[in-house]
């Protein structure tokens, strides 16, 4: 073992960078669930199949344009807005026809959602699993501490702010993000102040999964898009936002936060252990804290 | 104006209200007294669809109000205010009001602005959290909120309840000048001593069914009925 050789400063810089540019994807995807968590009450345990819609649908819009830096970008932009439109047909079509009934109904309706959306998966893109590349000007690595640093991780890095500011901007400076908060709180008395609250139910839903579906884009050329990578997310995005605080935007970036710098450290300090160090994280946060971090709206 | 024939309303499996009727006129403001628990406030929501009447019907200016959702009700010139206040305390006071603006497709009489000026006390604190504030300030906030929505006739639920002396002189003042600019209220109390002072008409209801209605003169006269249903 000689980890203390890997444990320089450099390195270690050079992990928490790489763990910040995971928690831009971690909280892009955890603030779209806790946005819907907090206003319509509903786990929306699609949210992962949307994320995985989302880096499918960037690898074929890209692809469809011949691999090149203009069909990335514009897969960026193609995919979360198809992942919203489709949840938008789901919404209107289905789901806001249930806000009625219980909760338990809510929740197997999005987990009715899940296999649907998986099986769709398979029927169109079948069970390879797919790769991208990210465009020239984000290939290859910069010199960060001495120590290579990729590119795309570099963009990622400074997309976390801007997503973060537009988040609190939607939330606090726009009308629906201030009915969105008022209606968390207490949806009747919204609606008898004579705002049609399935209306603004709706907007944020389909909001929520515009950054389900952003996060799945911007992780495309990071990683293996295949079947299961759903799986993955949603249970981390869950865990991301219970320890934040549920519904709290800023907790789920606290939450993202935690869980992405625990396990890219965890990798230098303890490689073949390094899965566990965010669970041990998650634990201990509610160990101390059982209602997360920061005030839940729940 | 307001029309309520005979509703039934249940919350769940209980029966609250029996075949409770009343009408209020444009400009009028009518009080409906009755004890803690005697169905005030579930006449209220039952009006405003927040538990729509299982029997029986609400009219507002000759609509039918069954089957409307609360958002259109409050649409068609209905403001409610509720008794326990109900601020939107994460939000500033500014934005209680601003999210409410043009919700009702009608000329706006009043905006931030004008409520700001017909209770002072708000306009200071526009950018405090809701929540902070104190009982007749929020008690003042839910009113402007209701009147954010232009609305043709406000349901004032228990305004005075749980307030200081001197916060419930200030508020009947401005329940006061709001009637007489012309705003039809249906007042819901339990402090007779000021919904007398305010109302036109009184209703008496106690258990769930209406016991008595008349005049404020002829209530004031009749000592049967408020040591039967008013007293504590």
């Amino acid at each position: 073992m000689d980890f203390a050789a890997n444990l320089t400063l450099s390195a270690l810089g050079q992990q928490i960078l790489v763990g910040l540019s995971r928690t831009t994807i971690l909280f892009i995807v955890a603030s779209g669930l806790s946005l819907v968590l907090g206003v319509l009450r509903i786990p929306n345990l699609a949210h992962g199949s949307l994320y995985m819609i989302g880096a499918f649908v960037t690898y074929s819009v890209a692809m469809a344009l011949g691999g090149g830096a203009f069909g990335f970008w514009l897969a960026l932009i193609v995919a979360p807005v198809l992942v919203a439109a489709v949840s938008f047909a789901v919404e209107r079509g289905i789901f806001r026809h249930l806000y009625d009934r219980e909760h338990l109904m809510l929740l197997l309706f999005t987990f009715s959602l899940t296999l649907v959306f998986n099986d769709m998966v398979k029927l169109i893109w079948g069970a390879d699993y797919r790769s991208l590349s990210p465009p020239e000007v984000l290939k290859g690595f910069v010199t960060i501490f001495g120590l290579p640093f990729p590119r795309y991780n570099l963009f990622l890095l400074m997309l976390g702010p801007v997503v973060a500011l537009g988040l609190w901007w939607l939330t606090n400076r726009t009308k629906i993000g201030k009915i969105a908060r008022a209606a968390a709180v207490d949806r009747e008395m919204v609606g008898a102040v004579g705002i049609n609250v399935s209306r603004v139910f709706s907007s944020v839903f389909v909001i929520g999964c515009f950054l389900a579906g952003l996060g799945g884009a911007l992780v495309a050329p990071t990683q293996n898009i295949t079947q299961g990578m759903d799986h993955a997310i949603i249970i981390e995005t869950f865990l991301i936002i219970i320890v934040g605080g549920l519904g709290n935007i800023w907790g789920a970036l606290l939450g993202a936060l935690i869980f992405g710098l625990t396990d890219s450290v965890g990798i230098l300090i303890c490689p073949q252990f390094a899965i566990v160090f965010p669970y041990a994280a998650v634990v201990t946060v509610l160990l101390v804290r059982p209602k997360g971090l920061l005030k839940s709206t729940w | 104006m307001l029309k309520v024939e005979g509703i039934h309303v249940y919350y769940g499996l209980s029966h609250i209200l029996f075949e409770v009727s009343l009408e209020v006129h444009p400009g009028e403001v009518v009080c409906l007294l009755g004890r803690n628990g005697a169905g005030k406030s579930t006449t209220m929501r039952g009006i405003m669809g927040l538990n729509p009447p299982r029997q029986g019907k609400v009219l507002f200016e000759d609509q039918d109000l069954s089957g409307k959702k609360p958002f259109e009700i409050a649409r068609l010139g209905l403001g409610y205010v509720p008794d326990d206040r109900r601020v939107f305390a994460d939000l500033t006071v500014a934005e209680n009001l601003d999210i409410v603006e043009g919700v009702s497709k009608r000329k706006p009489q009043w905006t931030r602005d004008r409520l700001f000026e017909f209770f002072p006390p708000l306009a200071p604190i526009a950018h405090r959290k809701a929540g902070l504030l104190s009982g007749g300030e929020q008690q003042m906030l839910t009113i402007a909120r209701a009147l954010m929505t232009n609305p043709k006739l406000l349901l004032l639920d228990e305004p005075t309840e749980g307030l200081a002396p001197l916060v419930v002189k200030t508020l009947e003042e401005q329940i006061s000048s709001l009637k007489e600019a012309g705003l039809t209220v249906l007042l819901a109390e339990q402090n007779q001593k000021m919904a007398l002072r305010l109302s036109d008409r009184a209703y008496v209801i106690d258990n769930g069914s209406i016991r008595y209605h008349g005049t404020i003169q002829e209530l004031r006269e009749n000592d049967e009925v408020r040591r039967k249903y008013l007293l504590v």
